[in-house]
């Protein structure tokens, strides 16, 4: 079981709380998470499953390396996951 | 209750100005701080969309059914993934081709007699279908698969992407769409199979030999006359063209002065030889000439232009007036304008004079009037 967590920037736009998830890679945890708030999936990643251009998801401190896939492994328990975003623009 | 209302997509909000006794009066805005790239609101049904491009977050649909007072999100268009085994799409410029939703540049709403039909026009270049009021979407594969779609590229975006769609008033499965760049293509069957149409048009910036290719033009902006169908008007990015067999020819209209560069046109629906653009100089600068914010109206078919400038800013004043930032009401003829330095006019003389109803709001992507048809 992991915590998934989301910024403040994404929480102005979708429900995302901080949410606990099964799952033996960031791709299985984060399904899980979507299939509680659907309309999340497209906010963090593309019709096709990637991570979008300027977001990040790092697990226990280690961003992600699968950015395609997101086939990174999540441990057993306690892992934190977090969910952010490049803070740019104008 | 008053139902002219005009919507204003900007880079920090939509906006709705709504006619009272006194005159028009802006609304605080919807999605403040948000990006709003599109509006419409759907004759058949009243509902409201707006699409967001969030940047990081990516592009987003809201949907309103209650004239704005609260918004539900709603699926956005999906491309499919690419075969295994499919090169990549590279652009004449050498820029690889997302296949991926990267802008809802245009929504417009199907036939009457289609109901909650839907249309979206996207940047990289596909064109979605709902008939469920935007629940679902469907991508329209004869267009996405065309061969020739690979000649496609980005004119003031990086891709390419589907900015005009025109229904044709008598005939429901008569479709018209334009694409920058990628010339004008028809449909006759509701999207089964398309035509590149749209010989005469010319982009005298590329090779001789590429120059008149239908599927390369820059076309800017199309718009028909709803009354007499076949009269088509065109901004291109070189020049100012007009159809009268419904986009399959075009003959250049010159001179216009003070220039024929610009980005929208918007025709009369019950006289065919008026249309109104808004002249920028050309190409690399975009900017009113001498700097005074304009507006360019013929009412022979082009033979000849006025240009109105009552109540609009300049000299010294460097508005760019993008595509879909002019419109006229279908209900009562008013027309309304939009610019990049967050101007917004009002005119109720057919563009003779302008009235401001802010100078200060942030750039103006689109302006859309609420239709009853």
């Amino acid at each position: 079981m992991a915590t998934v967590h989301f910024t403040a920037n994404l929480r102005r736009h979708v429900q995302c709380p901080s949410t606990e998830a099964p799952g033996a890679t960031v791709a299985e945890v984060l399904d899980n998470v979507f299939a509680q708030f659907p309309f999340l999936r497209g906010y963090v990643v593309d019709e096709h499953g990637a991570l979008r251009k300027h977001m990040v998801i790092f697990v226990n401190g280690i961003a992600v390396a699968d950015r395609r896939g997101l086939g990174d492994p999540v441990p057993e328990s306690g892992s934190e996951i977090f969910v952010m975003q490049a803070l740019s623009g104008g | 209750m008053n139902q002219d209302k005009l919507r204003i997509a900007t880079r920090k909000g939509l906006f709705t100005a709504g006619r009272q006794a006194d005159g028009w009066r802006l609304d605080p805005p919807a999605f403040l701080g948000d990006n709003v790239s599109a509006v419409m609101r759907h004759p058949v049904s009243g509902a409201l969309y707006a699409a967001l491009d969030h940047g990081h977050f990516g592009v987003k649909l809201q949907r309103s059914r209650d004239d704005g007072a609260t918004w539900e999100e709603i699926p956005v268009p999906a491309y499919p993934s690419p075969a295994e085994d499919a090169e990549p799409w590279v652009d004449i410029m050498g820029r690889t081709i997302p296949d991926s939703l990267q802008l809802i540049w245009c929504l417009e709403p199907g036939h009457p007699d289609q109901g909650e039909r839907l249309w979206a026009g996207t940047v990289p270049g596909g064109l979605f279908r709902s008939d469920d009021g935007g629940d679902s979407w469907q991508l329209v594969e004869s267009l996405w698969n065309d061969p020739s779609r690979k000649k496609w590229f980005g004119g003031g975006m990086d891709y390419p992407g589907i900015h005009s769609i025109l229904v044709h008033p008598d005939r429901p499965g008569d479709i018209t769409i334009a694409i920058s760049c990628g010339g004008i293509w028809h449909s006759a069957d509701d999207g089964a199979t398309w035509e590149s149409i749209g010989q005469g048009l010319e982009a005298p910036y590329t090779p001789p030999e590429h120059a008149f290719d239908p599927v390369i033009q820059d076309v800017h902006r199309l718009a028909r006359c709803l009354g007499e169908p076949d009269r088509m008007w065109l901004q291109h990015h070189a020049g100012i063209y007009r159809s009268d067999d419904a986009g399959r020819n075009w003959r250049r209209i010159q001179p216009v002065s003070p220039g024929d560069f610009g980005f929208p046109v918007v025709v009369d629906p019950s006289n065919a030889n008026r249309a109104w653009f808004v002249p920028e100089i050309k190409d690399e600068h975009r900017i009113p000439p001498d700097g005074q914010v304009a507006v360019n109206r013929t009412d022979d078919g082009g033979a000849s232009f006025t240009t109105y400038r009552e109540g609009l800013p300049g000299p010294l004043a460097y508005d760019l007036v993008f595509r879909h930032a002019l419109d006229r009401g279908r209900d009562h003829g008013a027309i309304a304008m939009g610019s990049t330095t967050g101007g917004l006019w009002l005119s109720e003389d057919d563009g003779a004079s302008w009235q401001t109803l802010s100078a200060h709001l942030p750039p103006v992507y689109a302006v859309r009037f609420d239709s009853t048809h």
